[in-house]
């Protein structure tokens, strides 16, 4: 899906999280959002996702304005930072959630979710953890469910926030590389959210740094590490 | 032949450890410090707990079972079990529902007003009942305007069992609120925030999601709550005009026995409304045994 980010901010209160900010994102892109923390990336994701609602501008899918569509209706493969998988429920249950969530004339029988969350558990390389707990499994295994959890629901696009923050150095690089074939296999138009330029540079088809609410620079990795077009992007892709 | 193995051999032999050598957990405090506070503990336990437990089922049966279960036949006295009964029946669902709305809006939400929903909440904790049921007494009494409407109406609230409804669910209201909130805020927004990214609706979150995280809080939210109806008199006292049959709840009509000098009539419906905590103290350590495993993997402390 092609993704146009017209003129948005938002403000919480008094605090401006996002100062007006413009980007169109091609279809089937990877992208990363790139930026110190607090300059206002979980935001911008949040407000692609329909978990937040733009104080001002306009979102496109597809051409088409999409501003006010709720969160359920935008159907975001929505990754959360330390994954908010369902802590009650197994990791066959967290998968399957999306799909019987659907009503009734959309959801697929029992057998079909059943093959469905097979499929997905075969795609993250988790085969048969599908009865364990959340709490029963490491990091890099629970950010790999909430991928198939995401991935359920037969998203049109895959927003993730910080999905390698809590792994440790080694899992990371892995999962880089897991993230990179699930993106090529499904072809998603994807946005992932990350303070490391290592990994955005390593990952990503276009990197959009951001600071303080705003968008520095937008470009593949290649053009911003060599034409850095702020003080802010050079200092930062030097670090 | 693994004895003649020489290593096994030296360690076998070796002496023990000198007993001066064990180590101290730093956090573990000398053994008479130990027994002394285990001791003080039990004491007060028994003096406070188990004391008038006992002394309440013994001037039950002072009489033998016989007087005490005939005492309990009586027509006052079943009517006060019965509308003890009622009144929780009525105001544990209700005050449940308040408080998961409470804890709801308090935890998941950011609005004007909050921390003055928050003094609420905690206002019937600091407003001692009987004030309580006066100003029910003052709102709805025969007197005022809006009561002798309902009066004439043929609904009175004071002095019947409306107004020791709403005198109970005053008292009780912060109890499953208060129980909710820790844990709401604890778990945060993530996880609903998930469940309505993959499609669900607000309310089927709120079943599939918000309700299994907090249930444990809810169970002793609730029974606190229950135990608290069932118990309260105060409140009840004022509003209810005391009227026996009628509005005499269990612990009014224990009041009115007692002074009567009634003794096995008293401590025998004591011993119901004690008999009716402990039960509901067996079910919820039951519940616990039974999802021992559940309650670690949610609570995780
Ligand atoms: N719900 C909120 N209420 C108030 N301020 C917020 C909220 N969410 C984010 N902010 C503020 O917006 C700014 C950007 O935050 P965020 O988008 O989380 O940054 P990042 O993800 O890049 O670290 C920060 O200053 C943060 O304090
Ligand atoms: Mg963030």
């Amino acid at each position: 899906m092609h993704i146009e980010i017209d003129a948005i901010a938002k403000e919480f209160g008094a605090t401006r999280a996002l100062h007006p900010v413009s980007l169109s994102i091609p279809e089937g892109a990877l992208v990363a959002l790139l930026g110190p923390s607090g300059s206002g990336k979980t935001t911008l994701l949040r407000l692609l996702g329909g978990l937040e609602f733009p104080t001002s501008g306009r979102v496109l899918f597809d051409g088409r304005d999409s501003t006010g569509m709720s969160v359920q209706e935008r159907r975001a493969g929505f990754v959360f930072q330390s994954y908010a998988l369902f802590r009650h429920m197994t990791v066959f249950e967290n998968i399957a959630y999306g799909l019987r969530a659907r009503p009734r004339a959309l959801r697929p029988n029992r057998a079909e979710i059943a093959r469905r969350v097979d499929r997905l558990l075969a795609l993250i390389q988790l085969p048969g953890i599908g009865s364990r707990y959340p709490s029963q499994l490491s990091g890099g295994q629970r950010q790999r469910v909430a991928l198939a959890r995401a991935l359920a629901i037969e998203p049109r696009m895959m927003l993730l926030d910080e999905p390698f923050g809590a792994l440790d150095a080694k899992a990371r690089k892995e999962l880089r590389q897991g993230l990179r074939d699930i993106h090529d296999q499904t072809g998603l138009t994807t946005i992932f959210v990350t303070h490391d330029q290592e990994e955005a540079m390593a990952l990503a088809d276009l990197v959009v740094v951001m600071s303080m609410g705003r968008i520095e620079q937008i470009g593949r990795p290649a053009d911003i590490r060599l034409r850095p077009a702020t003080d802010f992007v050079r200092r930062f892709v030097e670090a | 032949m693994i004895s003649a193995d020489p290593v096994f051999t030296r360690h076998e032999n070796r002496p023990p450890p000198p007993r001066t050598r064990t180590c101290i957990s730093p956090t573990t405090e000398p053994a008479w410090v130990r027994r002394t506070l285990i001791g003080i503990v039990l004491t007060l336990l028994s003096l406070l707990l188990f004391a008038p437990l006992w002394a309440v089922f013994a001037e039950a049966l002072g009489d033998g079972i016989a007087a005490a279960l005939a005492s309990l036949g009586n027509r006052d006295a079943l009517s006060a079990i019965r509308l003890t009964l009622t009144v929780a029946a009525i105001t544990v669902p209700l005050n449940a529902a308040f408080g998961i709305a409470a804890a709801w809006a308090v935890t998941k939400f950011d609005f004007a007003g909050k921390s003055l929903l928050l003094t609420l909440i905690d206002l019937p904790f600091s407003v001692s009942p009987v004030v309580a049921g006066l100003c029910i007494v003052l709102l709805f009494g025969a007197n005022t305007t809006l009561g002798g409407w309902l009066v004439a109406s043929g609904y009175p609230v004071v002095f019947a069992l409306p107004g020791i409804v709403l005198a109970t669910l005053f008292i009780t209201f912060p109890f499953v609120a208060r129980e909710l909130m820790p844990v709401m805020i604890e778990q945060g927004r993530a996880e609903e925030e998930a469940a309505l990214t993959l499609g669900a609706s607000g309310w089927r979150t709120f079943l599939t999601v918000t309700l299994p995280n907090i249930r444990w809080a809810l169970v002793y939210g609730v029974l606190l709550c229950n135990a608290r109806a069932m118990g309260e008199f105060g409140a009840v006292a004022v509003v209810s005009g005391k009227i026996r049959g009628q509005t005499a709840t269990m612990p009014i009509t224990i009041e009115m026995l007692y002074n009567e000098y009634l003794s096995v009539a008293a401590f025998t419906l004591a011993a119901v409304l004690a008999l009716l905590a402990l039960l509901i103290l067996a079910i919820k350590t039951a519940l616990e045994l039974r999802h021992a495993d559940a309650l670690s993997a949610i609570r995780k402390h």
